[in-house]
């Protein structure tokens, strides 16, 4: 480590004001404090500081989101090879998967970070650690079958319009993710959903691809439930099959047990706040329940049960990493039990009563984002009120 | 006697306990002095110039705006020098005290009011709102005195105290005379304070609860408009003791603490006294570069060597400024080293139990604020912490007013600076929004 320190310094003039390459003084500050904890001590105030930065905090959410990256590469395989028909192992359907994988998230990652490397340097400021998380949610949110080129604008346009124009990390009102995704929803619907999205059939680097055996659907549960006929479900996938996830889908949504082990890694480390995630799924389930007591054909998710509409598409993965976002979420403690609750309350409602849109977690959480100020206000003003009411019962 | 339980906040287990409760004598201190910063509030104007021979209790310099508030000298000697600053702000007024030790005695018939401007006490209190030397002409809707300090590697306050705890009830009788309301004390269960005059109230609790301000918060809060007193159990019975027997006792005992002390101990001494004297000898050597802190880890001052010891003039810390240099990629580490309260890292296998040595790195830059409810759980008063801080550093006078700036008071926040992820300097922040504030009220 000593010659890597001894070479970081000999370059440093370099980077620095006044240098050849000072205009990446930001992208060199970023390497620096990536690969060595910087030495800088308290000036005033406390002398002793947590050990828990942003970038360990960051790292927190990657590690959790592992289980559903690592379970996503699989199911792509496995999906593959059950379209075309071919029998293989799980290495080759892992293998394949990650193949199928590595260029989104490389996209996500070089047009993301390279934005925020030019955002920092522009402000002369260090570059924040935001898009470490949302980098590697994009690939697992966007379905498998999205032309690069269009993961790469839609995530520049959210990087820029949806974060650094509010300031970067911690200032954005949406969560950034889910702009991409959203964005890449509306302005290219015809690649973002319909069966032919979530299944890879094509080859990824030359490995694997083939014709689509007869009698195989890509559609995912919530897209057959949407154009389901008739008084009855005629469903093939079970609420078992959604729990572990070896169904169509977007990348990181189809396992419930891999965010579930995400879910536990975000509470455990005190990273992500419970209040939030337990309230999502306790409005899910109110308003499954809801829609559930009054089952009609007109709208076939009616018929689905409370607890299959918590496992079935994004919603789970919605509550644990999208609703948890505590940038744009509430921020006082009663204020997420409320936006939680309207999040699952939402997202189930728009998933059951609005036909255009088969899946509504991800539109559920926009909404709320933009809610949350608003709950945050309500809540605060309680407590300035309260402390009015006391000066005046002096 | 009411038992008021604190459930947020953090008792941090730090290296460097005192596990002895012998008290060593000083080393001879060849210098004191009084530090203006440690007086919030007080702008100095000068009494004595250098040269003048002063008497211990005799007044050194007075405030600017109302010259009855006195700070005094607590030696006698002679003033060596001013110490002075950018813009010949004071930095400090150190005196020689060679040749023989006399205090100034006091008339104690005197209002009591006159009796504690004139002998300095009055500038050892704290008034709330903005967290500054009492205003003389507003007479307290409350006096609050802490009976214990829960800071990381704090000393007892009971054993500083030791037989001076005859003086606390004249010293609340004195101060019941400057209030109409009330003289309140918070002790911790293990205390026993109890025909002392004042209303008790038990804190049980990690720290903040040794905070005058958190039990402020939880007995009766300031509002807009009120004033109310605080202090510690030790300047309480000084009180006392000056209007026993007339002289101000400027004798104390210090915690010399923290993981860079070989044997950690309490040390006899006097106000003001240099670090040097309380120190030599005690410091480890292990060619680690030591950060010497008056005060503890987390409202101290940095101090070096040659410097003296700050009010309130009972602890010192020494920690290693910076245990591992360089450290490779520390974000990803899995060392049980790191401590965090937050379980990110691996150091929680190893429970609370296990004393940590921290050093004074920042670990990691300055970030916007990302995780919520960070500030609140640090904090057991009923303030939502992260919006009147930003409404401090938008400088937003309503909101700040209507979040509860008047109820506290920068150390209020120095446990949610220690756990913020953003590093924000949040004591600086707070100290600032005061005094802007006060500004732009007075």
């Amino acid at each position: 480590m000593k010659a890597l320190r001894k070479f970081m310094d000999k370059i440093k003039p370099h980077f620095q004001e006044g240098g050849k390459l000072s205009k990446l003084e930001s992208v060199y500050d970023g390497m620096e404090t990536f690969l060595f904890t910087p030495n800088t001590t308290s000036r005033s105030g406390v002398h002793i500081h947590d050990s828990n930065d942003m970038k360990r905090t960051m790292i927190t959410v990657v590690v959790a989101l592992l289980p559903c990256l690592l379970f996503a590469m699989y199911n792509i395989g496995y999906q593959h090879f059950k379209a075309i028909g071919v029998d293989a192992s799980f290495w080759e359907m892992f293998l394949f998967g990650l193949l199928a994988m590595l260029p989104v998230i490389v996209v996500s990652y070089v047009v993301g970070l390279g934005i925020e490397f030019i955002g920092a340097q522009i402000h002369h400021k260090e570059i924040q650690e935001g898009f470490l998380v949302t980098g590697i949610l994009i690939p697992l949110i966007v379905p498998i079958n999205t032309p690069l080129w269009m993961t790469a604008v839609a995530t520049a346009f959210a990087v820029i319009f949806a974060k650094e124009i509010f300031g970067g990390t911690g200032m954005n009102i949406f969560n950034v993710a889910l702009i991409t995704r959203a964005f890449l929803f509306f302005a290219y619907p015809s690649k973002m959903s319909g069966d032919a999205a979530f299944v890879k059939v094509d080859s990824a680097f030359g490995y694997g691809g083939g014709n689509v055996v007869d009698g195989f659907s890509g559609a995912t549960p919530l897209g057959e439930v949407a154009i389901n006929v008739g008084d009855k479900l005629n469903l093939d996938t079970t609420t078992m099959d959604a729990f572990i996830g070896l169904i169509p889908g977007s990348p990181g949504e189809t396992s419930m047990i891999a965010i579930l082990i995400g879910a536990a890694i975000l509470l455990f480390t005190g990273i992500a706040s419970w209040r939030v995630m337990l309230s999502v799924f306790a409005g899910g389930l109110a308003m499954g329940a809801i829609a559930h007591a009054f089952p009609t054909a007109t709208y076939p998710a009616s018929m689905l049960d409370p607890l299959a509409q918590l496992c079935f598409g994004g919603f789970a993965f919605a509550a644990v990493f999208m609703a948890t976002d505590p940038v744009t979420g509430a921020r006082t403690k009663i204020g997420q039990y409320i936006y939680g609750f309207l999040i699952g309350v939402f997202a189930i409602l728009i998933r059951v009563y609005n036909g255009g849109y088969p899946e509504g977690a991800m539109l559920a959480v926009l909404l709320m984002n933009a809610f949350a100020p608003l709950i945050d206000y309500c809540v605060v003003q309680a407590n300035i009120n309260r402390r009015l009411k006391r000066a005046k019962a002096q | 006697m009411a038992l008021i339980k604190i459930k947020k906040g953090v008792d941090l287990n730090l290296k460097g306990k005192i596990t002895q409760t012998q008290v060593f004598d000083q080393a001879p201190s060849t210098l004191y002095a009084v530090i203006p910063d440690d007086f919030t509030g007080i702008i100095p104007r000068m009494d004595k110039k250098e040269g003048e021979s002063v008497v211990a209790g005799e007044p050194l310099y007075h405030d600017k705006n109302d010259e009855r508030i006195k700070v005094t000298s607590p030696v006698s000697g002679t003033v060596k020098q001013i110490v002075r600053g950018n813009r010949r702000k004071i930095m400090a007024v150190v005196i020689d005290p060679s040749g023989e030790q006399e205090s100034r005695k006091f008339e104690t018939r005197d209002n009591a009011k006159t009796l504690l401007l004139e002998s300095g006490l009055w500038a050892m209190m704290r008034q709330r709102p903005y967290d500054i030397v009492p205003n003389v002409d507003v007479r307290p809707r409350d006096i609050f005195i802490t009976a214990f300090d829960s800071a990381p590697l704090a000393p007892s306050l009971d054993l500083i105290l030791g037989d001076d705890k005859r003086f606390l009830e004249k010293g609340v009788e004195v101060l019941s005379t400057l209030t109409d309301g009330r003289v309140y004390i918070g002790v911790t269960p293990e205390m026993s304070i109890d025909d002392c005059g004042a209303v008790v109230n038990t804190f049980s609790g990690p720290h903040p609860a040794g905070n005058v301000g958190v039990q402020i918060a939880n007995v009766k809060p300031v509002n807009k408009g009120d004033v109310v007193w605080t202090l510690d159990v030790i300047t309480a019975a000084r009180i006392g003791k000056l209007f026993e027997t007339g002289t101000v006792d400027y004798s104390t005992v210090v915690a010399v603490t923290g993981s860079g002390i070989i044997e950690p101990c309490y040390v006899k001494a006097t106000m003001g006294c240099t670090l040097a004297s309380l120190l030599s000898g005690r410091i480890a050597d292990d060619e680690k570069e030591k950060r010497i802190i008056s005060g503890n880890v987390l409202t101290g001052v940095k101090e070096n060597i040659d410097g003296y010891l700050h009010a309130p003039y009972r602890h010192i810390t020494v920690i290693n400024e910076i245990n591992k240099k360089d450290e490779f990629m520390g974000w990803a580490s899995l060392s049980p080293k790191k401590f965090s309260i937050y379980r990110v890292f691996t150091s929680w296998l190893l429970g609370r139990h296990k004393e940590v040595d921290l050093d004074a790195k920042l670990n990691g830059g300055e970030r916007a604020i990302v995780l919520s409810g960070e500030y609140d759980r640090m904090l057991p008063m009923d303030i939502y912490a992260e919006f009147l801080i930003k409404a401090i550093i938008a400088f937003d006078i309503d909101k700040m007013e209507q979040l509860g700036i008047y109820e506290v008071a920068p150390e209020d926040f120095a446990l949610a600076e220690f756990a913020d992820t953003s590093k924000l300097e949040l004591q600086r922040i707070v100290r600032e929004g005061l005094d802007k504030m006060r500004a732009e009220m007075c």
